[in-house]
């Protein structure tokens, strides 16, 4: 086994029963090993000319009437890969719930209000250190059905490309303090070496003076073997 | 040093305006679609069509299938072409609640078989999984394949999507069956 493969010492099972769509979809048979060197090393690539102005700030690129309401803040950190190299020029994309928990697609029957002003969908591209940010709106927790009484954390959710399209991540930002992960599947789902690494950090210096709170996450893709050197 | 992976979460049932907006009819660009070649591509235009069936056989209406493929000489996002090789499509809103791809037919990459490299996200998956699909009008170079050659013989079937000429040019026929009879090959890739 490469030390680059998907560390299923941190990811979830397939099947976790506690989370109740995994019953019928998770694959059942054992996944079958591909040969490092017979993996794609090759993957998709989306820089600045996928950007629209606004694709960052979804404090303003859903706006109609007015600014959309809740609490701003910036969400920012760095995306490394498993071996501390900056993955630069990589895609990430965000999206969310609004402050009271609804999402604006069409199959959200939640009962919170939709806010005209807030899409809750962005995208941006890492710097040539690895960092991205974003300004939004702190999310709301929203129920769902997968047992009585179940309540989504505050979460956003977050899209990565990489290197190639072995590094792919798709994940969920929380975060800290919130006392809905104790009872939530989803993040329960992630084995207990990996959960607190989907929290966000308050980080005052992220942190807008008269603006927007700060909250730093930091993600972590899996390393392309094959060209160590070519991110440095 | 090294560094833990971000563990994986589930893209969830609302993925829709945030990663496949234009197909989803939300007011908001897309970075891929289910079309994947452009008028100038070169190479044979095919279209590749299928389900995704959850472990009852039921049609799964939220999945997310993304596809990453050569161009039709074998190379991976050349620089000198138009074609990016990435495509992206939502089981929402057909009726049949089938992807759609239109692209071109990949060429053999470094001694395997025509190939594309198939990605599922949906909600109840907390990890995506990695499939393949190959051509079924490919059987000398699919029975040479390294890869399939690792696939229990029974299986491979399910990674051979069926290619039917129609009116509107050729359709590569595959479904995805995520558990159960006839269960599609998952890699650890
Ligand atoms: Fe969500």
């Amino acid at each position: 086994m490469n030390d680059n493969q998907r560390d299923w010492e941190v990811h979830p099972p397939y099947s976790y029963p506690p989370y109740a769509s995994t019953v019928l979809r998770a694959p059942a048979k054992p996944l079958i090993p591909i040969k490092h060197s017979l993996s794609e090393l090759t993957g998709p690539v989306y820089g600045h000319e996928s950007l629209g102005k606004y694709d960052n700030d979804l404090t303003k690129n859903g706006i109609r009437n007015g600014e959309p309401l809740g609490e701003r803040i910036v969400v920012s950190g760095q995306v490394l890969d498993q071996y501390g190299r900056p993955v630069r020029n990589t895609l990430v994309e965000i999206w969310q719930a609004n402050a009271a928990g609804r999402y604006i697609h069409k199959v959200d029957q939640h009962n919170a209000p939709l806010d005209p002003n807030f899409f809750g969908g962005g995208r941006c591209v890492t710097d040539n250190e690895g960092n991205y940010t974003f300004f939004t709106i702190k999310p709301g927790a929203y129920p769902w059905g997968n047992h009585p009484n179940a309540w989504r954390p505050n979460h956003i959710h977050f899209s990565l490309f990489g290197s190639n399209i072995t590094s792919r991540l798709v994940t969920q930002m929380y975060f800290p303090g919130d006392p809905l992960l104790a009872y939530d599947p989803i993040y329960q789902g992630v084995p207990e070496k990996g959960r607190e690494l989907l929290i966000s950090s308050f980080d005052l210096s992220l942190t807008q003076p008269d603006f927007a709170l700060g909250y730093r996450f930091n993600i972590v893709l899996r390393g392309d073997k094959a060209t160590p050197f070519e991110n440095q | 040093m090294s560094y833990i992976q971000t563990p994986s979460q589930t893209v969830g049932p609302y993925f829709a305006y945030g990663l496949s907006p234009v197909q989803y009819l939300y007011d908001h660009s897309s970075v891929a679609t289910g079309m994947v070649r452009t008028p100038q591509t070169q190479g044979q235009p095919i279209t590749i069509v299928g389900r995704v069936l959850d472990g009852e056989g039921k049609p799964i209406p939220d999945a997310l299938i993304e596809i990453w493929q050569a161009d039709a000489q074998g190379n991976y996002n050349p620089q000198d072409s138009d074609f990016k090789g990435f495509g992206r499509f939502g089981t929402g809103p057909d009726v049949h609640n089938r992807f759609i791809f239109q692209t071109i037919k990949p060429g053999a990459v470094q001694g395997q078989a025509p190939h594309i490299t198939v990605v599922v996200f949906m909600r109840g998956l907390l990890v995506h999984a990695y499939t393949r699909l190959y051509f079924s009008d490919e059987n000398t170079a699919n029975a040479q394949d390294p890869v399939l050659q690792t696939v229990p013989s029974d299986r491979i079937a399910t990674l051979i999507a069926q290619r039917q000429e129609t009116g509107e040019g050729i359709v590569y026929q595959w479904d995805i069956v995520m558990q159960g009879e006839g269960e599609t090959v998952f890699f650890d890739v």
